[in-house]
């Protein structure tokens, strides 16, 4: 009788193995990429800012007389980069700092202009990176202006000042990357903890900083959250984080009428613009289209 | 494949297994966790199920309550209760027991009521006080489903216990959030394996006590006749 009971899990065991081991091999978004010459392919990240501005991008085309085939919200810069590189998506809402980091994770440039430049020249074949817009969304330290106002905090050298334990809170990965802990203590000598909070900077996250649980957490500079709960973005005086513009990422379907396009939407996108677009994500509920076209009509670009 | 053999590389890693984020310690918190969480959900819901299946009364109600817990999205109801509690174990804690109960319950209930009600009658006929006939005649009769009910809910909890790392510096689905997160799918899986194996025994182990509990006290005869004859 128990022999048999748990032979039943023991097999489910082996098949489910079997059934990993044959889709492993697999990319799960390989599939059909053919499509006619006219329509472009937008992608986003798994990210609701990121969405807004690939939706813009995808409006500015159709109003331009392009079709737009979106393929939104793929995931991580580990999944979707590839499937760029491969072909199958033509323009992606990219940000130069963490871009130039995964072709080049060495680098050395940190400031805008250098960053770019820098990312324009590692740029596999295929692929181009459109003009930069003035609007940025990069990681940041955040601390409660309560934490800030009692030690001092403007910068994030300032944390040194600091007597008591402090624990990071944020996305798991942050753990081992160079903007996690091991970066903190790389780049400025301050140790702290690192308790993982996996919704990336979001309601959660800031819950923790207010009930002291965390005192440090990752949270992008364009998020609405940082006006509307108070929070100090600690300044990096040392370059931690490099400069994180909005770069349309293209591929070479994008041609120089298109490109036209978006480079109207870029110059028009200003750091403020982003955090009200975010704003009325997070805040309003609307939905990425409604948001899109009405930011557009307000640039006069629709 | 490729993944399958990544997973079985990053397990036989001994540097995977030592250190504070190491599997012994995760397997512990993983463990440690599921028995809180079943712990505290036999708490409440063992007596709720036995004295409905004394009295036969209140099944259907329990029952359909048990029934709508079962439906509720256990990450919805952490985050929720995250929200409200703060980070850390509480909130997972809470929504696993949530999880838990409506196995606990319906195989407490189930236990007892499947009792011949001929049985208790005739314990009544004896003179039996009600607290003895649950304590020494349903409860040991009706053992292997209630322990069935804390099996099942052991086998829910201790799977869905990844999500305890959604919020908490804890268990097995540490390694499942930093593999998906960094695409590490070998590291996602040797979590996931670690899980799978982590369930086997638990189950294997609760198995082993429904058998030794049929045997010995349900039908402790049964098994002596058994004996005899072979």
């Amino acid at each position: 009788m128990t022999r048999r009971t748990l032979m039943a899990p023991v097999l489910a065991l082996i098949v489910a193995m079997g059934a990993l081991a044959g889709c492993s091999s697999q990319n799960p978004l390989s599939g059909p990429t053919t499509s006619a010459l006219t329509t472009i392919v937008v992608g986003s990240q798994d990210y609701y800012s990121n969405e807004i501005i690939a939706e813009i991008y995808a409006q500015a085309l159709e109003g331009a007389g392009y079709t737009v085939d979106r393929q939104f919200r793929i995931g991580q810069r580990e999944v979707y980069l590839p499937e760029i590189e491969a072909g199958g998506i033509d323009l992606f809402p990219e940000y130069t700092g963490p871009l130039l980091q995964y072709w080049e994770p060495d680098t050395t440039a940190r400031l805008g202009d250098d960053v770019y430049a820098e990312l324009s020249r590692v740029v596999p074949a295929g692929l181009h990176v459109l003009d930069q817009a003035a609007a940025t969304d990069q990681d940041s330290y955040v601390v409660t202006r309560d934490f800030a106002d009692q030690w001092g905090l403007t910068t994030i050298a300032d944390l040194a000042k600091v007597t008591t334990p402090m624990v990071m809170g944020a996305n798991s990965e942050a753990e081992n990357r160079p903007n996690g802990p091991t970066g903190l203590l790389d780049t400025y000598g301050v140790s702290v903890g690192f308790t993982p909070i996996e919704d990336g900077g979001g309601p959660l996250t800031v819950k923790a900083l207010q009930d002291g649980q965390i005192q440090l957490a990752i949270i992008y500079t364009a998020d609405p959250s940082i006006a509307a709960d108070d929070l100090v973005s600690l300044t990096d005086t040392k370059g931690l984080f490099l400069s994180s513009h909005v770069v349309p990422l293209a591929s070479d379907k994008i041609d120089a009428a298109a490109a036209a396009v978006i480079d109207a939407v870029s110059a028009a996108m200003s750091p403020d613009d982003l955090i009200a677009l975010n704003a009325r994500s997070v805040t309003d509920q609307l939905p990425a289209a409604t948001i899109a076209s009405d930011w557009l009509a307000a640039k006069n670009l629709s | 494949m490729t993944y399958l053999k990544g997973a079985l590389a990053w397990l036989v890693d001994p540097a995977h297994w030592g250190g504070a984020g190491g599997i012994w310690v995760r397997l512990g918190q993983h463990l440690l966790t599921t028995a809180l969480v079943v712990g505290v959900a036999a708490l409440i819901s063992l007596p709720v199920g036995i004295i409905v299946g004394h009295t036969r009364r209140g099944s259907s109600a329990v029952g359909a309550i048990a029934g709508a817990a079962r439906a509720v999205p256990t990450l919805g109801l952490l985050t929720l209760f995250a929200l409200a509690l703060g980070i850390g174990l509480t909130g997972p804690v809470m929504a696993l027991v949530v999880l838990a109960i409506p196995s606990a319950l319906a195989g407490a209930y189930a236990g007892i009521q499947a009792v011949d009600p001929a049985i208790g009658e005739a314990a009544r006929a004896m003179g039996m006080s009600e607290a003895r006939i649950v304590w020494q005649v349903e409860i040991p009769l009706g053992a292997p489903v209630i322990i069935g009910g804390i099996r099942a809910a052991t086998l829910q909890v201790v799977a869905t216990a990844t999500l305890a790392a959604y919020v908490a510096d804890n268990g097995l689905g540490r390694y499942l959030f930093i593999g998906l997160k960094t695409r590490d799918y070998a590291q996602m899986l040797a979590g996931a394996l670690l899980v799978i194996a982590l369930a086997l025994i638990l189950e294997a182990v609760l198995a082993a006590l429904q058998r030794v509990v049929r045997t010995h006290v349900t039908a402790p005869g049964t098994a002596r006749r058994t004996q005899t004859h072979t």
